[in-house]
């Protein structure tokens, strides 16, 4: 890697103050579990490092009149251990559960799983997010695109979210918190990601000069009846090939209201809205679950090589279905 | 006097017992030192530049900037300009400076211009490849495969393989290389101690007698660490320019884009049997791929040979890392190749694949009767003849479960071996061998050996390898180690214990013949009590102690083993996944010497076994030239949570022991990915051609999308 300043802010005001103005000159660092591997590798050479961890008020687990607050530095293992949680938001327990190893856990934080770049193999060897040779021919449509995305991938993004908090927050309808020179603002974790156009845009909404603070769920949100199913060829250390999120608001054994968000399907995490509204006013069974899963995966379009993940993704939602419909 | 012959089963003491690895403690503290641990005074640390083209001609190598950059204290060019690079990842400059940092660093700035030639790093078959990409490999003929195939009742047909993988030792390539004067000492992870010694002093042009070697514990080699490789000249020779010990070891990526890699077989097969199972005939074309180089000529069929047959094979000429020996060359692929039709054979006929198998066991030739045995054995750990139903006859439900079996083979023998034995007038015993061990429990083994034939404990023997100033010994590959160190220990040890017998008769007033060395005790075979302890015994040396040497010889050791092993997989088959349920290994050896070393062997084969079924794949992209998982992290290995269950089995008692000592590294990864793949088949109803057997490959295979073993 190349060599870095590195700062240690404890407040908030002075980690924003050693932010610049472009993700080359400053960067975030949580438990780097990503971001190094990324500059080891130099993907990524940012000039100053502002490592977060001493910042207290960005981490704890508190419940407020509003809702919920994750700070942005809890860890995944600390998300996996709260026993509040793992009552009131099973799917998001289980999901952070799942992200595999231990030292994964321990070192990964909140934020910078919902901030972690993407594992697309050509970004990763260094050919960019949008993944161009030099002559900048995109080349995950030739190349291999076993794990490129089946749905949103008219390009130039091929990639998909790697992230498998987001796609149950965005189902329980969270909003990140985001500091920056102007103040704080909230968005909702949904529109916080996009599908770049250019080799200049990152994947989410989050300036260089900003700092996601926390994670915040509605008041209410413990009501729906989240599950998470993700298909993972191995047990361990592996990313899931697809995964489904699903929340319910559950009326008397019929779906009142349904949220179904795909993971490593598409650029962003995927939210189906033809299987929700397949599957509003029916009970959560194997026939509406299988139509469900059915209606997700209708607009994708698989490339050369990636045609059994639409199969893994309709899996995916409908039993991520029967199992919020079981709890 | 003590004889070399191995002692018959009511006279074995430590032989076939089970003794936990020696240096077990050291490894699971952290006090072993391998070779990526050896630090010496004022080190530099070495790196390399490598080719990120796939094909290109090296036109210029300018190292003026990098030599300039700060910590920067040698370098060394290590490819002519003018000449062509073959594969992405092959080294060109190695330089060494003050950190590691600096290194990597100064590697950057060195400038290499390539003109880029066309490439082919894909894994085609010949035709797609192209005539100028093939080279012929032999084309074989036994009895008449034509007329036999037109007398089959059942024909099939189909195409099957394995694509590359890699070896992925844990412990990279690489070295610590250290002068003084013209000395030259080199720690190494290294399969071959004693060779690669002589091969540095060929390519420094210094007298072998300068060169010393040690490998003291290895991470891992399965075949790819026969050599000095390039490294280890460049290494010594930053060493010498900058007048410091130098340590250079390779990393992840390296590892995986040239370190080693085992070839690819594909083979499209006919083959034919009679209604009631008979196998007639077999014809196969097949092609792979091992990088730029060509042969390889696959042992297909293998094991269960028809009686006709044909067979061809062709090379594909890549741009990718060469292969390298692994573990077993060529025989876990073309076990697949074989194992899979033969179980599509019993599919078509139908029939049992058991049954089908113990029907034709004669043509697995002389080994036929424990082939027969084996099988047995494993039917019955893994309750074949209750679990096993017919393809395609599941119960309800996405997830299915299988049976698969699969038989193989492997040769052994022994490698040329020396050893010396000392027995000091103290009691205390050392045996020296230029050998190592590469975690398959050597030492132990030598120990052993020695204590056997001393009655002493193995804690009483002091066991010297790794290190080329002991005894010369061959390269640990072959599974010829325990062969050859078993013999050259039992017969140096015999050797010294017959001097030790002959000081010591006159005290107990008998005839050396009459002595024995028994449970601590040097005595009277006939009359026990006539004894001295150990240490008095050795104490009648005086100042002096007992050198003797011994070698390897054929007399104690065979080759030629056989193994049948049974998986039970469950398939999802809305989702692809396979897990595997259990997996059972019933291996012959000749002499098991230490039975839990064995078979810890046996579960090392099958977790690497479970990972090539399953999981492993080098990925080429034949656009850019590059491998695309050149990490740990796409480039997948099975974790404890997705091997199952494993039950081993070793065979042993009259009929193997003896056979003497026999090699059992190689054998039993043979069969796991054949086993897993007809369990699979078994499952699913369908033939997933190719391993790894992954999801994407199973749903299409379920979908009828890709070629069948079906006729
Ligand atoms: C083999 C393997 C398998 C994995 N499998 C999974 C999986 O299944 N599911 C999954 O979700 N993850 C998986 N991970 C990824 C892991 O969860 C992430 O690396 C981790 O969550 C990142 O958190 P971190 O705190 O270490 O982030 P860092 O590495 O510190 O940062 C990651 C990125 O986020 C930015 N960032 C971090 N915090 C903030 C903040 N507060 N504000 C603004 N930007 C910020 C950083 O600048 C950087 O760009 C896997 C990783 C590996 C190596």
């Amino acid at each position: 890697m190349e060599a870095f300043a590195y700062a240690r802010p404890t407040s908030q005001k002075e980690a924003l103050a050693s932010l610049g103005a472009s993700f080359e000159e400053s960067a975030v660092l949580a438990g780097g579990t990503d971001l190094l591997s990324l500059m080891k590798n130099y993907v990524e050479s940012p000039k100053r490092l502002v490592d977060i961890r001493g910042v207290k008020e960005f981490g704890g687990i508190t419940r407020g009149a509003e809702g919920l607050r994750i700070g942005a530095t809890v860890t995944l293992q600390e998300l996996a251990d709260d026993a509040g949680l793992r009552k009131d938001f099973p799917g998001l327990v289980s999901a952070a559960a799942a992200v595999p190893s231990m030292q994964i856990r321990n070192m990964g934080t909140v934020a910078g799983d919902l901030c972690q770049r993407p594992r697309c193999w050509y970004f990763r060897n260094g050919f960019g997010l949008l993944a161009r040779d030099a002559k900048g021919k995109p080349l995950v449509p030739g190349g291999d695109n076993r794990y490129h995305a089946i749905l949103g991938n008219e390009g130039p993004a091929y990639f998909v979210n790697p992230s498998s908090l987001a796609p149950v927050l965005i189902a329980l309808g969270a909003e990140v918190e985001i500091a920056g020179e102007k103040g704080t603002r909230k968005e909702l974790l949904e529109r916080f990601y996009r599908a770049p156009r250019t080799e200049h845009e990152r994947e989410y909404t989050l300036a260089p000069s900003e700092i996601v603070t926390a994670v915040l769920l509605p008041k209410g949100a413990e009501q729906w009846r989240t599950a998470v199913y993700e298909v993972r060829e191995k047990q361990a250390l592996d990313w899931p090939l697809a995964a489904a999120s699903v929340a319910l608001r559950i009326d008397g054994g019929t779906v009142r209201e349904a949220r179904i968000v795909m993971g490593h399907v598409a650029p962003v995490p995927w939210r189906a809205q033809e299987a929700e509204r397949a599957l509003a006013g029916k009970a959560p069974d194997a026939e509406s679950a299988a139509k469900a899963g059915e209606a997700a995966v209708r607009g994708a379009h698989p490339l050369s090589g990636n045609k059994y993940k639409v199969q893994l993704a309709r899996v995916a939602v409908k039993r991520a279905i029967l199992e919020a419909g079981r709890a | 006097m003590a004889d070399y012959h191995w002692p018959p089963a009511d006279k074995r003491f430590l032989i076939g017992k089970s003794f936990t690895r020696l240096d077990g403690p050291a490894k699971s503290s952290g006090r072993a030192k391998y070779a990526y641990d050896i630090n010496r005074p004022g080190m530099l640390y070495g790196r390399m530049v490598f080719s990120p083209h796939a094909h290109a001609k090296i036109k210029s190598i300018d190292t003026a900037a990098a030599e300039k950059m700060p910590g920067v204290r040698a370098v060394v060019v290590m490819f002519e300009p003018g000449k062509e690079v073959l594969w992405a990842g092959q080294e060109i400059v190695a330089l060494a400076a003050d950190t590691e940092d600096q290194a990597r660093d100064a590697a950057r700035a060195v400038k290499v211009d390539y003109e880029v030639l066309p490439h082919l790093v894909s894994d085609l078959t010949p035709e797609k490849a192209g005539a100028g990409r093939t080279s012929a490999g032999s084309e074989a003929k036994e009895g008449d495969p034509d007329a036999a195939m037109a007398t089959a009742d059942v024909k099939i047909e189909g195409t099957y393989g394995a694509g590359i993988i890699t070896h992925c030792c844990l412990e990279a390539h690489g070295q610590v290389t250290e002068w003084e004067a013209d000395k030259l000492t080199m720690w190494a992870s290294s399969q071959n101690v004693t060779g690669i010694a002589g091969e540095m002093s060929k390519a420094l042009s210094i007298p072998a007698s300068n060169v010393r070697t040690i490998t003291q514990y290895m991470g891992g080699g399965f075949g790819s660490k026969f050599g000095a490789d390039p490294w280890g000249p460049a290494c010594a020779n930053l060493s010498k320019k900058a007048g410091r010990p130098v340590k250079m070891m390779l990393e992840r990526d390296q590892e995986l884009m040239e370190a080693g890699a085992r070839p690819s077989i594909y083979a499209k097969v006919r083959l034919g049997a009679k209604k009631d199972g008979t196998l007639v005939a077999w014809d196969s074309e097949s092609w792979g791929t091992s990088g730029p180089q060509g042969g390889g000529n696959p042992p297909i069929p293998y094991v269960m040979r028809a009686p006709n047959r044909r067979t061809k094979h062709t090379a594909v000429l890549t741009n990718t890392g060469p292969g390298r020996a692994w573990r077993a060359p060529n025989h876990p692929q073309s076990c697949v190749i074989t194992m899979c039709a033969l179980d599509d054979l019993a599919a078509a006929i139908p029939m049992d694949p058991l049954d089908f198998f113990l029907k034709n066991i004669e043509f697995t030739g002389e080994r036929g009767k424990s082939y027969h045995e084996e099988l047995l054995k494993a039917a019955d750990m893994i309750d074949w003849k209750k679990k096993w139903r017919p393809r395609g006859t599941q119960d309800s439900g996405p997830v299915k479960r299988g049976l698969g079996l699969s038989i193989h083979t492997w040769g052994g023998g022994g490698h040329q071996s020396n050893a010396t034995c000392t027995i000091h007038p103290d009691g205390s015993v050392e045996i020296n061998i230029g050998s190592q061990d590469l975690g398959t429990g050597t030492r132990t083994i030598i120990a052993l050996v020695a204590g056997e034939t001393f009655g002493l404990p193995l804690s009483a023997i002091t066991v010297n390898i790794g290190d080329s100033r002991y005894p010369a010994s061959g390269a640990s590959g072959g599974s010829t180690t325990v062969g050859g160190v078993s013999a050259s220990t039992r017969r140096a040890a015999t050797n010294a214990l017959n001097e030790l017998l002959a000081k010591v008769a006159p005290y107990l007033d008998a005839k050396p013949d009459d002595l024995e060395a028994a449970e601590g005790t040097v005595r009277v075979a006939q009359d026990p009590g006539r004894a001295m302890t150990w240490n008095q015994a050795c104490a009648k040396l005086g100042a002096t102690p007992i050198a003797a040497a011994g070698q390897r010889s054929l007399d104690l050791i065979s080759s030629g083993v056989g193994g049948a092993q049974m998986a039970e997989v469950t398939v999802d088959t809305e989702t692809g996944i396979v897990r595997i349920e259990e997996i059972v290994a019933v291996q012959d050896c000749g002499l098991v010497l230490n039975t839990k070393t064995a078979e810890s062997q046996v579960f090392g084969a099958l977790i690497m076994g479970v990972t090539y079924a399953l999981y492993e794949e080098k990925l080429m992209d034949e656009q850019t030239g590059l491998c695309l998982n050149p990490d740990m992290e796409f480039y997948k290995l099975a974790g404890l949570a997705d091997i199952g269950k494993f039950r081993v089995h070793m065979m042993t008692g009259p009929g193997y022991d003896e056979r003497g000592v026999i090699g059992l590294g190689e054998p039993p990864v043979v069969s796991p990915g054949a086993a897993i793949s007809n369990a699979v088949a078994n499952a699913i109803g369908v033939r997933v051609p190719t391993i790894p057997i992954t999801p994407a490959k199973v749903l299409a295979a379920l979908e009828g999308a890709s070629g069948t073993g079906r006729a």
